[in-house]
């Protein structure tokens, strides 16, 4: 069976193998023209209409969803994986629980944002503010990100002197005790969660012309403009000094100490990076949404978000962007399968392993670091 | 050229203690790896230390580079106390080292494994890399070159040079380029400049002990620690690294060697440091050490006749 699979594999290299090398090759005002159009044609996307992609959309099946609703979603997830990438891909370090950040965001701007919030109820008695003052949306954005990258400086500094599988046993622990305090918190809401949360144009009202509850276009625009930046930002980090430091902790951590590499600091640094890129995804999935619930950041979606970056191609922005897209894209696009659709989906995920377990668009580096751990480990599949 | 370290002036003597190591005892269980060894590292000499396998050579150059910490004892580098600290303190001290067992990064390209090195001097951190706001006033040689044919391309290198000339360049930038600049210095000194851009682990074994050296160089130690640079290399080659450690010594580096070929050491080094089993039983120079009986018992076995 595997066989079969691999021998359709390698004809499918023959045609695609040699995309990234011609693309690699190309001058680079070729490349700025490519990425370019790219970018416009996301811009574009919820309108599509280009006959022979039509099909594409979510709602060109019957019962299916508001395809800028689910062009939003990817684009949040999108935002998760290069928040993760950061994290996994680039210092090599395994966090299971990053939904917890991703709640930290998504409960900052509830908790200050909205009017209901027992937070803003307890400022307001403190302060004589009048009822349904909140902190504003925009002052959310900052205080998210202040309250993330806490946050995962907080897990990360006692636990990063662990390494491998045992730092990931912790992270998955933080997640779920994100989840559970705020399950069991009365200042958080408890279990029926909070809503009325901001978006930009402040509380959720029938008059929010252009964030509102109806059209998602505009969100979906947002996130994605969003996505942009922090690409830009990853790859300058990734392209300097600290970037070649993730790169050495990766390869060799303790060579990398004694050539003055400050592991600890750095390690600290992408878990505050990769927690901010975390919180302001959860908070752009809490505002369009307009409610949160501790139900919705369970250990599972943790292990979606690890997903994404492994299928994807675990160090390379575009393969964890890739997978974060269609991890989120395909479950809605194949709704018609109804029952079996967790199947095949799973089903999917087990064929990516098998046929391309260093993922779909991987990092060069990364895909020899695995070949090489695979070559050292004398196992036999027959 | 490699950069000149500050050192005195030549026929000072005696010179400035570089390296004191101070009744270490390192103890890993019952086992005693180093047992009350003290010996000292005077700036700009080449020390050498030797015995026999398992003697503890490696054991003590990791103590005093922060892998271990000594049981007991001391470290001092250019009088402050070494032991207990980490060891990205101790290489930002001015302690240099290469491994035994190669310890590139093997999947950087032989320059990158240098600039790693190099970044032990930088300060670019994560907010300098990624906003770029800490602005240097460049000098004229540092401002963007406009050298293209292509009248547009041109044109935009022009705005980017007045750009610079007014606003000055990112701290990011002058040390990446500043880096790069010193790593391939540094390839070309060892010797290795000719596959620069080629994967660590593709490089030849001689290529990658040289490398090792460079990054070690990068880090822009006082004291570089070589242990066993020239494992597994023919006579021609260790004729080349003794050349190299000589061109090192004569840069203003003081060097600590660890070696097992007699003469590779005693060609190269002032003094001569003789470990047995985690004590030392001699020091002295070369010649000194040659004679002395307990190094060549320990060396070629007790004579029947001492026995």
């Amino acid at each position: 069976m595997t066989d079969i699979l691999r021998k359709v594999n390698d004809s499918r290299q023959r045609v695609t193998g040699g995309i990234g090398e011609r693309w690699r090759a190309l001058p680079r005002w070729q490349r700025w023209l490519g990425f370019a159009a790219f970018v416009a044609f996301l811009y574009y996307l919820p309108y599509l209409g280009i006959p022979g992609l039509v099909w594409l959309r979510t709602d060109y099946i019957s019962n299916g969803t508001n395809w800028a609703s689910v062009l939003f979603i990817c684009a949040v997830y999108v935002l998760v994986a290069i928040g993760l990438n950061v994290v996994v891909g680039l210092a090599g370090l395994l966090d299971l629980g990053y939904v917890g950040f991703f709640a930290v965001g998504a409960y900052s701007v509830a908790l200050f944002g909205s009017a209901n919030s027992p937070v803003v109820h307890m400022i307001q008695a403190q302060f004589g503010m009048p009822k349904g003052w909140a902190v504003a949306w925009a002052v959310c954005i900052p205080l998210a990100l202040v309250l993330t990258m806490i946050s995962g400086v907080i897990l990360g500094w006692p636990t990063l002197r662990l390494r491998g599988d045992y730092l990931a046993i912790v992270t998955l622990g933080f997640g779920e005790i994100i989840r559970i305090v705020a399950r069991n918190s009365e200042w958080a809401g408890a279990a029926q969660g909070i809503n009325g949360i901001p978006g930009p144009q402040g509380a959720p009202s029938p008059d929010n012309h252009i964030f509102g509850l109806l059209d998602a276009k505009p969100w979906y625009w947002l996130a994605l403009t969003v996505v942009l930046v922090m690409v830009f930002a990853v790859r300058r980090l990734e392209n300097s000094r600290v970037g070649r430091a993730w790169l050495a902790i990766r390869e060799d951590e303790d060579a990398a100490a004694v050539m003055g590499v400050h592991g600890f600091k750095f390690k600290l640094w992408a878990f505050a990076i990769g927690a901010a890129l975390g919180g302001i995804s959860g908070l752009l999935f809490a505002s369009r949404q307009g409610f949160v619930e501790p139900l919705g950041f369970n250990a599972q979606l943790s292990i979606l978000f690890v997903a994404m970056v492994v299928v994807g191609g675990s160090g390379n922005m575009a393969g964890v962007a890739l997978g974060a897209f269609l991890l989120a894209y395909l479950p809605e696009r194949f709704r018609d399968f109804n029952n079996v659709r967790v199947l095949v989906f799973g089903l999917a995920l087990v064929l990516v392993m098998l046929l391309r377990p260093q993922g779909l668009i991987p990092s060069r580096r990364r895909a020899r670091e695995l070949k090489d751990r695979a070559e050292e480990a004398p196992v036999n599949v027959a | 050229m490699l950069p000149k370290q500050m050192s005195s002036p030549e026929g000072e003597s005696p010179r400035e203690v570089l390296l004191e190591v101070d009744q270490v005892t390192l103890r890993f269980g019952g086992v005693v790896a180093l047992d009350d060894v003290s010996f000292t590292l005077r700036k700009g000499e080449i020390l050498g230390l030797i015995g026999p396998n398992g003697a503890g050579k490696t054991t003590c150059f990791n103590a005093m580079t922060g892998v271990y910490r000594p049981s007991s004892g001391q470290v001092r580098f250019a009088g402050t106390q070494v032991s207990g600290r980490k060891p990205h303190q101790i290489n930002r001290m001015g302690i240099g080292r290469t491994f035994q067992n190669i310890r590139l990064f093997p999947e950087m390209t032989a320059l990158e494994n240098v600039l790693v090195g190099t970044d032990a001097r930088h300060k670019t951190s994560v907010v300098g890399a990624l906003f770029r706001l800490y602005r240097v006033k460049a000098k004229p040689e540092e401002l963007p070159v406009v050298d293209a044919a292509n009248g547009a391309v041109r044109s935009w290198q022009q705005v980017r040079r007045a750009f610079a000339r007014v606003l000055g360049i990112s701290r990011h930038t002058l040390e990446e380029r500043a880096g790069e600049h010193k790593a391939l210095e540094l390839l070309r000194f060892v010797g290795i400049a000719d596959r620069a851009n080629e994967l660590a682990r593709n490089l030849p074994y001689g290529y990658q002990r040289r490398l090792e050296i460079a990054r070690a160089l990068a880090t822009e130690p006082q004291l570089l620690c070589l242990d066993e640079p020239a494992a597994g290399f023919n006579p021609a080659e260790k004729a080349d690294l003794l050349q190299l450690i000589r061109r090192i010594r004569d840069n203003g580096y003081t060097v600590l060697l660890i070696e097992h070929d007699m003469r590779l050491v005693m060609g190269v080094t002032d003094r001569i440091v003789v470990l047995e089993f985690g004590k030392k039983i001699a020091e002295g120079t070369p010649a000194e050490v040659r004679e002395n009986p307990k190094v060549i018992a320990a060396y070629l076995g007790v004579p029947a006749d001492a026995a």
